[in-house]
C-alpha cells in the first residue's frame, strides 16, 4: 500500500432543506481507486466539476468518503483520533492565496502549522528558516503577505505546508488564479522540493503543461478516474482527452495533427524540445521535400 | 479614499517601541487615554503631548502616518467641537444673534478635540508598532486569567487577528468592486446622503458574499495546517517581560504621576482666562 491508497471512494454533496432532511445528492467523488507510491510527483487532471478538488480534500481528511476508505500512510482519515497526525502528514495548499495565510508577516505565517502540532520555540524557529528557504522566500521573512505576488503568497502558503513535515503535499490548483510567472515559480518550486526532500507530490490542476514531468498522471472526469499512466501514455491518447474537455500540450497537439496528415510522428510527444527533435529525425530520413510540405502545412 | 484608515496597518521599522512587549503598549495606550479623560488642565496636556510627541519620535515611524487616522474621525470631530461650542451652558463670552459662545463651551469644545485627536494619534503608535498578532498576543496572555470564568480569550484573539489580517485584503476589495461597479455607471458620489446609501447596496452585497467565502476557505486551511483551538498549541514569539519593558512600565507610572502632580496643582488656566479678561 502506497502512501495515499484509495478504494471505491465515494462523496456525496447533500442538499438539506429547512428541516435538515436530505433534499437531492450530488455524486463528486464515484468509486475511485487509487495508490500512489511515496515520493512519486502526481499529477491529477479534470475539467471544472470533474470531482478533482473533493478527491483532494478527502487527502487531508477535510471530507470524509460517503462510501468506500481513504488511507492516509497507513491511517484511516475516518478514525478521528488520527485526524491530527493525517492532516500533517498530508499537507494541503489551496487555490487562493490570499484565503490561506493567516499570520500577519511571512514568517509568522510560516510558523502557523508548527504552533497548532505544539512544537517547541526553538525547532519552530529552525523549519521556518529551513521551510522558507526551500522555496526561495527566506529573504521576505518579515514582508507583510499583502505586498508580495500571487506567485510568492502561494510559495509562502506551500513553506507553511513544508513547516509541518509533511511526507505529502496536495496542491488543490494552486496556479489557477497566477499569471504565467506567478505559475512557472510554483510549479519549479513544487518540483524541487519533490526532488530534494523527497516529498511525495500531488498537484491538482488543468493546466496541462504543469503535468508534463508528473511520475504519474490521473484524469477525471464526472468524479471517476477515466485515465491513468506516464504523462507519455495519456497525452498519447489525444482524442480521448478531447472528449473529457481536456486541452492537451500545444506541441502534442501539433504532432497529432501532423499524424493525421499522413507524418509518421512518434504519439507521444510533449514538449517543444521534443517536437523539434522529432521533426528533425523525420527530416533525415524522409529528406528535405516533406518537410517543406510540413511548414506549408503549419502555415495553413 | 478607503486606503487612508491606518488601523491595523503595522509600519515596519526597528525602533524600541517596535521591541516592547506588546502588553507594555496596551497598558500604555491605556494609561495614555485615562489619563486624557482624567485630567483636563492645560499642564497636563502639554505633559501629554511632550508624552506622545517623544513616543513618536522614539518609534521612528512618520508622523504623516499617525494623522492619516484623524481623516476618519474627522466629522465626528467637527460635530463634537461645534456642539460643545455653541451649547454648553455657562459665562458667556461672545455673543451674535441666537449662537452665544461661553467660557466653558470653549474649554469643552478645545479639551474634548485634544482628547479625540490625542486617542486616535495614541492608538495609531500602537497599532502602527505592534504587529497585529503580537497584539492580539499581547491582549490574549494579559486577559489570560478570564479563561477560568469560561472566557474564550484565545479564540477572540484569533478572531479579532484575522479581522485585522483581512482589513486590508476586504479594503482592496471595495474598491475594486467599487471600481467596477463604477465602469458599468454605478454612482457613488452624487446624490444626498439617503441616496448614497441606497447606492451603496450594490457594493455590499458582493462585499458580504465574498467576505463569507473567504471566511470559509479560510476556515478550512487553518483546519488543513492543524488548527484545533487554543490547546497544546505552542508560541513561536512567546511573551516574556525584558528588562526594557519593566522599564517601559516604570516610565508609564511616572508619567501618570506626573500628569496627577500637574493636574492637582493647576494654575494656568485660571491666569490664561485671567489675561484674556473671560
Amino acid at each position: 500500500m502506497g502512501i495515499i491508497s484509495a478504494a471505491k471512494l465515494a462523496f456525496d454533496y447533500l442538499k438539506l432543506d429547512e428541516n435538515g432532511n436530505v433534499e437531492s445528492k450530488i455524486r463528486a467523488v464515484d468509486g475511485v481507486d487509487l495508490d500512489i507510491k511515496a515520493g512519486d510527483f502526481i499529477a491529477i487532471l479534470g475539467h471544472n466539476g470533474s470531482g478533482k478538488s473533493t478527491l483532494a480534500k478527502h487527502m487531508n481528511a477535510i471530507l470524509l468518503p460517503s462510501e468506500g476508505t481513504l488511507y492516509v500512510d497507513g491511517k484511516d482519515t475516518q478514525d478521528e483520533s488520527k485526524l491530527w497526525e493525517i492532516r500533517q502528514t498530508a499537507g494541503m495548499v489551496f487555490q487562493n492565496p490570499d484565503n490561506q495565510i493567516i499570520g500577519t508577516i511571512v514568517d509568522e505565517d510560516v510558523g502557523f502549522g508548527p504552533e497548532n502540532m505544539g512544537v517547541p520555540q526553538q525547532e519552530i524557529w529552525e523549519r521556518v528558516e529551513k521551510s522558507l528557504r526551500s522555496v526561495g522566500m527566506w529573504e521576505y521573512r518579515s514582508h507583510s503577505p499583502n505586498k508580495l505576488s500571487g506567485g510568492q503568497k502561494q510559495r509562502v502558503a506551500i513553506a507553511g505546508v513544508v513547516a509541518m513535515r509533511p511526507k505529502c503535499i496536495v496542491l488543490d490548483e494552486p496556479t489557477a488564479m497566477l499569471d504565467p510567472n506567478g505559475r512557472k515559480e510554483v510549479i519549479r518550486t513544487v518540483h524541487e522540493l519533490n526532488r530534494t526532500e523527497h516529498v511525495t507530490v500531488i498537484l491538482i490542476t488543468h493546466y496541462m503543461e504543469e503535468v508534463i514531468d508528473a511520475d504519474k498522471v490521473f484524469v477525471m472526469d464526472a468524479g471517476k478516474i477515466v485515465m491513468q499512466g506516464t504523462p507519455h501514455e495519456v497525452f498519447g491518447r489525444v482524442e480521448e482527452l478531447k472528449s473529457y474537455r481536456l486541452d492537451v500540450p500545444q506541441a502534442t497537439l501539433v504532432a497529432h495533427q501532423l499524424r493525421e496528415k499522413g507524418f509518421d510522428l512518434r504519439p507521444d510527444i510533449l514538449s517543444n524540445e521534443e517536437l523539434v527533435e522529432e521533426l528533425q529525425k523525420y527530416r533525415a530520413a524522409h529528406g528535405k521535400q516533406r518537410i517543406e510540405e510540413t511548414k506549408t502545412c503549419q502555415s495553413e | 479614499m478607503l486606503r487612508e484608515i491606518t488601523l491595523g496597518q503595522y509600519y515596519p521599522t526597528d525602533s524600541v517601541i517596535h521591541k516592547l512587549d506588546p502588553r507594555v503598549k496596551l497598558a500604555g495606550t491605556l494609561v495614555f487615554i485615562i489619563s486624557l479623560f482624567a485630567f483636563g488642565s492645560i499642564e497636563a496636556y502639554v505633559v501629554a503631548t511632550i508624552f506622545l510627541a517623544a513616543v513618536i519620535m522614539i518609534s521612528k515611524v512618520p508622523f504623516r502616518f499617525m494623522i492619516k487616522g484623524l481623516k476618519a474621525i474627522i466629522m465626528l470631530l467637527m460635530i463634537t467641537v461645534i456642539f460643545n461650542l455653541f451649547l454648553v451652558q455657562g459665562t458667556v463670552v461672545f455673543k451674535f444673534w441666537i449662537f452665544q459662545i461661553t467660557r466653558e463651551g470653549i474649554k469643552t469644545a478645545v479639551s474634548m478635540a485634544i482628547r479625540l485627536i490625542y486617542l486616535i494619534i495614541g492608538s495609531s503608535v500602537m497599532t502602527l508598532t505592534t504587529t497585529p498578532n503580537d497584539l492580539t498576543d499581547g491582549l490574549e496572555k494579559a486577559l489570560s486569567p478570564l479563561k477560568k470564568l469560561h472566557v474564550p480569550i484565545h479564540e477572540i484573539a484569533m478572531m479579532m487577528s484575522i479581522a485585522l489580517r483581512f482589513i486590508p485584503i476586504l479594503l482592496e476589495e471595495t474598491d475594486k468592486i467599487m471600481k467596477a461597479q463604477q465602469a458599468r455607471g454605478a454612482d457613488f458620489e452624487s446624490g444626498n446622503l439617503l441616496q448614497k446609501a441606497k447606492n451603496m447596496v450594490p457594493l455590499l452585497v458582493p462585499l458580504f458574499i465574498s467576505a463569507f467565502r473567504r471566511a470559509n476557505d479560510l476556515a478550512m486551511a487553518m483546519e488543513a495546517r492543524g488548527y484545533h483551538g487554543g490547546e497544546g498549541r505552542t508560541k513561536m514569539r512567546p511573551l516574556v517581560y525584558k528588562s526594557r519593558d519593566k522599564a517601559g512600565y516604570l516610565i508609564l507610572l511616572g508619567y501618570f504621576a506626573v500628569m496627577f502632580a500637574v493636574n492637582r496643582f493647576s494654575v494656568l488656566e485660571s491666569l490664561l482666562f485671567g489675561a484674556l479678561g473671560w
